[in-house]
């Protein structure tokens, strides 16, 4: 019998062994995938869902109403869609988010002095959520409007953040 | 034999054997209570000035809020629209409600104080060195754990207070750069705080955190006593080997460390029939209360958030703080000083200057900050200015203290480094303290008064 390792007095037990280490490396391999496709699956059931029910779906659009129901130069809040809606002097409107930039915090209009104030660090905001005084550091970010057949709706899905205002958000009304 | 005295045998096989083996059935239940606990123990670890009973009272305070962690589960449902009202129910028609969970709410509170306190005397003792390096970053997980445990704690109630601190807490992960959107998210379970996010919170809260501490915690009294007991105290000029006398851990330290729960036990219970936990209103989300504060234990980095930008503020320090802590026991100290308060008498003097040095600049730059600088109320907050200069400013500062102070001394490097310690961690102090006391409507200074 020639023996392909002569340095070797113990050839069987050499390759059982290096056999026996290649086993343990798959099963380590093994080991690892199984591992991996656990942490998947944990990271998957504990990400947050972004596909709501269809029906969820449906009530995040807000009908907000005709058009014509809001006066020039007015700020109207939804509390169940947690916006408002404001309609600027040139008859366009932006659906302002209520949450603060700077942590959070909800703004409320304040009608007398024309411009939003939190209660929390004081950042104000002008009509179209632009930053007056900070510490906030981005304009309030805005939801998508819709308009059809001159009814006004309000996707609470989209919301965009901006840094600072620029004509191109506002959404105008077609002319009749 | 009747049946009782059968049952007793079966639970205590040895007890009719004669009273001479009996012995060794006692040192079975002696066992038990040594547990963790060598079967001598250095005397002079014993002191009370050596630990002040701090890790001792940290466990028991775990363990109460275990107990009444646990009993809370059974009343409170984590339900938006429910969780008010069940707090409310447990006040007010379970009996002793309002008193598991003013024991709940105060031992949680205790328990952040005793474990920073604890911190404090594990550093000033040195005994983070060789063989302790990796219980310190043991010690460090567990106060993350604690922390974390406060935090998903302090929303349950779902009040206007839990609402809103957690409102602004969670909003100042979305200014951590590239997953700050991501993670505040994950944590929330959406964009804002809803249904997800208080059911995340509570399985974090009443599952995954208890059994982590519960993993923790034995390994941190493992490695004690693989260390073989606490570091031994001793005087500035004392040698180290001379100092080993043992004594039985049965009863000396048994005594000592149920003496100290027990008074715990008693001061947590006293503070519980006297104050209430606090409830403010349900928890109305189109409402912010002015003014609206993060948990006090975060205020700290509130403060911060008024003089730095948010990206240093939340991020940059608190990444540079943590880096540094778990440095601390793998640096190459010069001296040989674990056992010694503050390691020398020279090393007492600097940590006093320390002190005050730190006091003095932190409250100079905060005042400098509002009434000069303005950067609390003027412009909107931008990386260079409020971010890279100030951040350079105060680095400059610490590595010239360091250096100063180590000249001037003629220090080694252990009470350079403790000195560097007592700037940080008194300026933390007092950046809390102001954010807790000094700060009113609009998060304007003010006297607490
Ligand atoms: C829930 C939190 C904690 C519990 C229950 C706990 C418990 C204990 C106990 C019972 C002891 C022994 C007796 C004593 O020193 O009082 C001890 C010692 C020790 N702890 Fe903690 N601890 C906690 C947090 C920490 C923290 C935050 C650190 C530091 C980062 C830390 C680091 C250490 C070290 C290094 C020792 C050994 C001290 C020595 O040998 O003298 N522990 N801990
Ligand atoms: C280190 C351990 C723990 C800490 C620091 C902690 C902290 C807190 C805090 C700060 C609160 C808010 C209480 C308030 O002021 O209103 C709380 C509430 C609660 N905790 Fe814990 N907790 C701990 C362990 C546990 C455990 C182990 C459980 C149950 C398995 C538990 C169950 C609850 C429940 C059900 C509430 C809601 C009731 C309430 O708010 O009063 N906790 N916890
Ligand atoms: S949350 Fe509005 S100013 Fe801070």
């Amino acid at each position: 019998m020639t023996n392909p390792h002569p340095q070797n007095n113990n050839p069987e037990k050499e390759s059982a062994s290096s056999r026996r280490s290649l086993l343990t490396k798959l099963w380590v391999l093994l080991g690892i995938v199984a591992l991996a496709e656990l942490i998947g699956i944990v990271f998957a059931f504990l990400k947050p869902n972004p596909k709501k029910s269809s029906a969820a779906d449906r009530a995040a659009i807000i009908v907000a109403g005709p058009v014509d129901t809001f006066q020039p130069g007015t700020v109207t809040a939804f509390v169940r869609g947690k916006f408002y809606l404001v309609r600027l002097e040139d008859g366009g409107f932006l659906a302002l988010s209520r949450s603060c930039t700077h942590l959070g915090c909800t703004v409320p209009w304040v009608a007398k002095e024309n411009k939003f104030i939190c209660p929390c660090h004081s950042s104000e905001f002008d009509i179209r959520g632009e930053v007056i005084s900070p510490p906030a550091p981005r304009a309030l970010d805005l939801y998508q409007i819709i308009i059809e057949n001159n009814v006004l709706k309000v996707d609470t899905n989209k919301r965009k953040k901006r840094s600072e205002f620029t004509a191109g958000q506002i959404t105008y009304p077609k002319k009749t | 034999m009747n049946i009782i005295e059968r049952i007793r045998l079966s639970i205590f096989p040895g007890a009719h054997k004669p009273a001479e083996e009996q012995k060794g059935q006692r040192k079975y239940f002696r066992s038990l209570l040594l547990h963790f606990r060598p079967r001598v123990v250095p005397e002079r670890t014993l002191r009370f000035s050596l630990t002040w009973g701090l890790g001792g009272m940290a466990a028991v305070l775990v363990f109460l809020l275990f107990g009444t962690g646990l009993m809370l589960k059974f009343v409170y449902e984590p339900f938006p629209d429910r969780a008010y009202d069940s707090i409310l129910h447990l006040q007010q028609n379970i009996p002793f409600g309002q008193l598991i969970r003013n024991i709940h709410h105060w031992s949680a509170n205790g328990l952040l104080v005793i474990a920073f306190l604890h911190f404090l005397r594990v550093f000033f003792t040195g005994a983070f060195v060789a063989p302790r390096q990796f219980n310190w970053i043991i010690g460090l997980a567990l106060f993350a754990a604690v922390i974390l445990s406060n935090f998903t704690g302090y929303l349950l109630p779902w009040d206007q207070l839990a609402f809103w601190a957690i409102t602004i807490s969670s909003s100042m992960l979305e200014y951590i750069p590239g997953v700050g959107t991501w993670l505040q998210e994950s944590v929330l379970g959406g964009p804002e705080l809803g249904p997800t996010t208080i059911s995340n919170f509570y399985a974090i809260h009443t599952a995954v955190l208890p059994a982590l501490l519960l993993l923790i915690m034995p390994f941190h009294f493992w490695r004690i006593r693989k260390a073989n007991g606490l570091v031994i105290p001793r005087l500035p000029d004392e040698e180290t080997e001379t100092l080993g006398e043992k004594v039985n851990t049965i009863p000396n330290l048994i005594v000592r460390e149920v003496a100290v729960a027990l008074v715990l036990l008693a001061v947590i219970l006293v503070i519980s029939m006297l104050f209430n936990a606090p409830l403010a209103a349900k928890a109305n989300p189109g409402l912010s209360p002015n003014p609206t504060k993060a948990p006090w234990y975060f205020m700290g980095i509130q403060e911060m958030l008024l003089h730095f930008h948010p990206v240093f503020s939340l991020f940059i320090i608190p990444l540079m703080l943590v880096f540094g802590l778990l440095c601390i026991p793998y640096i190459n100290y010069q001296s040989e000083t674990a056992g010694v308060w503050f390691c020398s008498n020279r090393g007492r003097r600097m940590a006093l200057i320390a002190v005050l040095t730190s006091i003095a600049a932190t409250v100079t730059g905060i005042l400098a900050d509002e009434l000069i600088i303005g950067s609390v109320l003027t412009g909107p907050p931008d990386i260079i200015s409020s971010g890279l200069v100030p951040i350079v400013i105060v680095l400059a500062g610490c590595i010239g203290f360091y250096i100063f102070m180590k000249k001037r001394f003629g220090a080694a490097n252990n009470e350079a480094v403790q000195t560097l310690f007592i700037l940080l961690a008194t300026a933390f102090l007092v950046l809390t303290i102001i954010g807790i006391w000094f700060r009113g409507t609009g998060m304007r200074l003010m006297w607490p008064w």
